[in-house]
């Protein structure tokens, strides 16, 4: 078996046991990436670094009871890295390099995490298939005519192409999920605030979240386990209760599992229905008890999603106006052309109309009929959610009404992409722990993604039973043509 | 047709917290450009705001010493607009859920006691500095301000006049410096107020059009720009003409006030509550905590000091307006001064020794040890009072030691009363004339006498026993 095929843990393992080194191992990812240039999911590669990173590391070195130790991962490029070009895929940030490491990076690096680079996204987090990058649009490694998903479209791609090992990203309405579902690895969402937001660049602060993009669930696990925890520098961070790895049991006899009906409907693609339907009956045969339910509130979920996420973005992405840090405009004449020019030229389309969608929901006389109706739809959902949870330990839902479409597709009518997201922005909404699983291909070989929805702070039950599915499946252990074959 | 003015305010307060309101970077004034920031109070991507509790428990002690209700879940807001010196493009303030709501102050006027709603009173983050460099043309940011907490105090249009605004602004200073929430400094910006002004015929229910003030940075400027705006307003009405609603800066040097944006162009700040920051639950044994921790304001020191001291109202009203003042009164008679005697020594020589050098009292460099000395001398009758006042000028700003001064000086009164007996025998037998006219019924020559025993003791002797020793011998 090539090292790419291997999963984060058992790469950790194989290192461990001196089969290879750090430094082979990174070696071994930048050869795979050097293979994959056409996939784009790097926007910065940061190969040299990441080897005298990686010969630093020794036997027994701080950190090195990490299960991941040694093992090379990449971070998305939203998520800040001290010295290293962190550009949102924006042309504004193009050469920010900023003074700090995220939380989240920090953690990894205290546990020997080998960073290979920055990972390709959508503007700004701003996008479900990594098109409205500055840096040109990510492929998809099953098919490269086709988008890899979004935000986080990059790390899905470069964990799926065996690049590298893991990723962290970042899901505010499904950045993480929905790419793990159309690139065939596995993506979760922690609760709102298991994992500190400090250094992640803002989209939609109350939503954003970092979380873990690896093979199966149990590295996600074992990288929540060293990123999860209360920040005192995030207010909205909490206490978590690690580890979870070791309590990856498999077992899910007596589970009960809700599939919301409106999650079943119109709109969704029959392959994607089955394989969903499918990986249910999974679950099932190992002793969880499955059935179908109605959560009528879903179906606000996108609208509110889109002025919450957007009224927020207006606000987070005011700051980069040319001043202080990042592109500035030249020639200008006056302060309000810096800002005008800055802005209209320094970022994209898709973002653009986010922030005015965001400016416009929180203006005066539009407030109280957009912005506070969005909040209080949010409400509505959370209890919805709330109520659900009363019957059940997890729900489960398709990821995505379809498998990744063609490059191009999409992105000329954005309202289609919006709904696109409707299975997952609800879990962003109330802030609930939400994981995509490899459940099957569609007959043109692309991956399919089911959704594992928990309670709030039950990150654990979603891992485990997304645990005991890869336990019955290979979905996860299959590797695109693409990529290097089993 | 005679006119009513209306003003209401908006007092901004620096909180004299050690480190700024959502990062740990000092709130220190001054200090070279931008090295007192950092990713947080800069604004820097992925940098989040952390509440320091400190502010939260000095904007609700402020509210409590105001009177007002404290909002039991309250939460931040961003306010948001470009410019330079606001990193982040939003300020986190309050709107919707401001921490102390619905407040009510009494003052004492020249015209009696009024009354003063207070509307609201929220927490907020300061914005950084430009500083404009017209030989390079070139404007620089200073972010060091940036994240400095403020208070800001919006009272309900209940002012009258000037006199009014004043009496207002001293309480309000008071209240803070005794609360220790800030130290109100107005020439270093840590009190800045905004006012609120319209006019109306008087008599009338309706509120006019009202202008708001900048730049106001004194009390001075603040009873001017009054006078100012309110002629303007009037002027305008009684040609016919509309007040324009406009904030206005007021210009020191030119003694009027200019149109800086009316409310056509005014921006709409787009509030929303800040998602990066949780909402606050205050619970009852917090707010309990803080009451019981509340010292004496000024009203209940002064009931005291007039209770317990019997001192005029003048001398209470002054010694209790500023806590450090009120508290060196106080230090002073709890090392044994007559309370009397201390409040005249403050009232007279202390506070024009301070406003001499142009000092406030918390500069004070006199310790109330020494003052307390000093009276204790003066007591006992070892220093005359004209003599104990030139000591106290000799020693105010180094506050040395009283005793070591005297001595150097030679300047202990003479209490030895065979001196002091000697020196009696001598002035009346060298003026046999003065003794005669006293005794004749001349009172003025008792006096020329005592003035002739000072001398030859060189005014070191106690008046009491001068006068004591010629009377036991002229009165025979």
């Amino acid at each position: 078996m090539e090292w790419s095929a291997y999963t984060a843990l058992e790469l950790g393992t194989a290192i461990k046991e001196g089969a290879l080194s750090p430094a082979q191992a990174v070696q071994a990812g930048l050869d795979a990436a050097g293979r994959h240039t056409h996939l784009n999911s790097f926007i910065t590669l940061a190969g040299t670094r990441a080897l005298e990173r990686a010969q630093q590391l020794r036997p027994g070195g701080a950190g090195a009871e990490s299960p991941l130790y040694g093992v090379p991962m990449g971070v998305k490029d939203n998520i800040c890295t001290k010295g290293i070009k962190t550009t949102c895929a924006s042309m504004i940030l193009g050469d920010f390099a900023p003074p700090y490491d995220a939380a989240a990076v920090e953690r990894l690096n205290q546990a020997g995490a080998v960073c290979l680079g920055k990972l390709n996204m959508d503007e700004f987090a701003m996008g479900s298939t990594t098109e409205t990058s500055y840096y040109g649009p990510v492929r998809n490694p099953w098919d490269p005519g086709r988008v890899p998903g979004g935000s986080s479209g990059g790390a899905a791609a470069a964990v799926a192409a065996g690049e590298i090992w893991y990723a962290i990203g970042s899901d505010t309405g499904g950045s993480i999920r929905q790419p793990a579902a159309f690139c065939g690895v596995t993506g979760m969402k922690p609760t709102y605030g298991a994992v500190s937001r400090y250094g992640l660049i803002a989209y939609a602060s109350s939503l954003d979240q970092v979380g873990p993009i690896a093979r199966s669930a149990a590295d996600c696990a074992a990288v929540l386990d060293v990123i999860a925890g209360r920040d005192r520098r995030d207010s909205t961070s909490l206490e978590y209760a690690g580890p979870l790895l070791p309590r990856l049991t498999g077992e899910v006899r007596g589970m009960r599992i809700g599939l919301p009906g409106q999650c079943f409907g119109d709109g969704l693609n029959k392959e994607v229905r089955a394989a969903v339907l499918a990986a249910a009956e999974i679950l099932k045969s190992r002793g969880a008890r499955v059935e179908e339910f109605s959560m009528p509130m879903l179906d606000y979920g996108v609208p509110a999603y889109y002025i919450i996420a957007c009224a927020e973005a207006s606000s987070n992405l005011a700051r980069f106006d040319g001043v202080k840090y990042g592109w500035r405009a030249e020639g200008c004449q006056d302060l309000t052309e810096l800002y005008t020019k800055t802005r209209t030229q320094g970022f994209g389309p898709e973002v653009k109309r986010r922030i005015l969608l965001g400016t416009f929901v929180l203006s005066a006389g539009y407030y109280d009929a957009y912005y506070k109706k969005a909040l209080q739809a949010k409400a509505l959902i959370k209890s919805a959610f709330d109520l659900a949870f009363q019957t059940y330990d997890l729900l489960l839902t398709p990821v995505t009404p379809t498998t990744a479409p063609k490059l191009g597709e999409t992105l000329s009518d954005p309202l289609q992409m919006y709904l696109s997201d409707v299975y997952t922005v609800p879990v962003n909404l109330a802030g609930l722990p939400g994981l995509s699983m490899p459940c099957g291909f569609d007959s043109r070989g692309l991956p399919i993604g089911a959704q594992l929805i928990g309670p709030l702070l039950g990150d654990l039950p979603v891992l485990n039973a997304a645990h005991a599915f890869q336990l019955e499946t290979d979905y996860h252990r299959r590797m695109p043509k693409g990529g290097d074959a089993l | 047709m005679t006119w009513e003015t209306v003003i209401g305010l908006e007092t901004h307060v620096e909180l004299a917290t050690k480190t700024k309101i959502f990062c740990s970077c000092t709130t220190q004034f001054g200090g070279e450009p931008n090295t007192h920031c950092c990713p947080v109070c800069t604004g820097m991507p992925g940098a989040l705001p952390v509440l320091n509790e400190k502010v939260l428990e000095f904007a609700v002690k402020a509210g409590l010493a105001l009177n007002c209700q404290i909002t039991r879940r309250c939460r931040f807001d961003r306010k948001n607009y470009f410019y330079p010196d606001l990193p982040k493009a939003y300020q986190i303030s309050q709107l919707y859920l401001p921490i102390c709501r619905d407040g009510a102050v009494s003052l004492s006027t020249p015209a009696g006691e009024k009354h003063i709603r207070i509307h609201e009173l929220h927490m907020e983050e300061d914005a950084g500095k430009l500083v404009h460099d017209p030989w390079l043309d070139q404007t620089r940011a200073d972010y060091n301000r940036c994240g400095v907490p403020l208070i800001e105090i919006v009272t309900e249009p209940d002012f009258r006049t000037a006199d009014e605004v004043v009496a207002y602004l001293e309480h309000l200073r008071s209240t803070l410096q005794y609360l220790g929430v800030s130290d109100c400094k107005m020439q270093e910006g840590s009190l800045r107020c905004d006012v609120n002004l319209s006019v109306r015929p008087a008599g009338s229910a309706q509120l006019g059009t009202r202008t708001e003030m900048k730049n106001l940075s004194s009390f001075k400027a603040i009873t001017r720009a009054i006078a100012y705006e309110a002629r303007r307003q009037i002027e305008l009405l009684e040609e016919g003409k509309p007040v324009v609603q406009q904030t206005r800066r007021w210009d020191e040097n030119k003694d009027a006030t200019f149109a800086m944006r009316s409310k056509e162009n005014a921006q709409d700040y787009r509030y929303f509550p800040d998602p990066d920051l949780p909402q606050l639950f205050l619970s009852e044994a917090y707010l309990e905590r803080l009451r019981r921790e509340q010292p004496e304001l000024s009203p209940a020191k002064a009931a005291r000091y007039r209770r317990d001291w019997d001192l005029p109202p003048y001398d209470v009203q002054m010694l209790t307006s500023q806590k450090a003042l009120a508290d060196f009164f106080e230090q002073t008679v709890a090392l044994g001064a007559p309370p009397k005697q201390a409040s005249n020594w403050i009232m007279g020589q202390v506070l024009g020794a301070l406003s001499a050098r142009g000092l406030d009292s918390r500069d004070m460099p006199l310790t109330p040890r020494t003052l307390a000395r000093l009276i204790q001398l003066v007591q006992s009758g070892r220093l005359n009072r004209n003599t104990a006042v030139k000591v106290f000028d000799a020693v105010f700003d180094s506050d040395a030691d009283v005793d070591a001064y005297v001595k150097e000086h030679g300047l202990e009164q003479v209490c030895d009363a065979e001196l002091v007996e000697d020196a009696v025998a001598q002035v009346l037998a060298d003026h046999p004339k003065s003794v005669a006219d006293y005794r004749s019924g001349k009172e003025k020559a008792f006096g020329f006498l005592v003035g002739q025993v000072m001398r030859r003791l060189k005014g070191q002797a106690s008046p009491p026993a001068v006068h004591a020793a010629l009377h036991s011998r002229l009165d025979k």
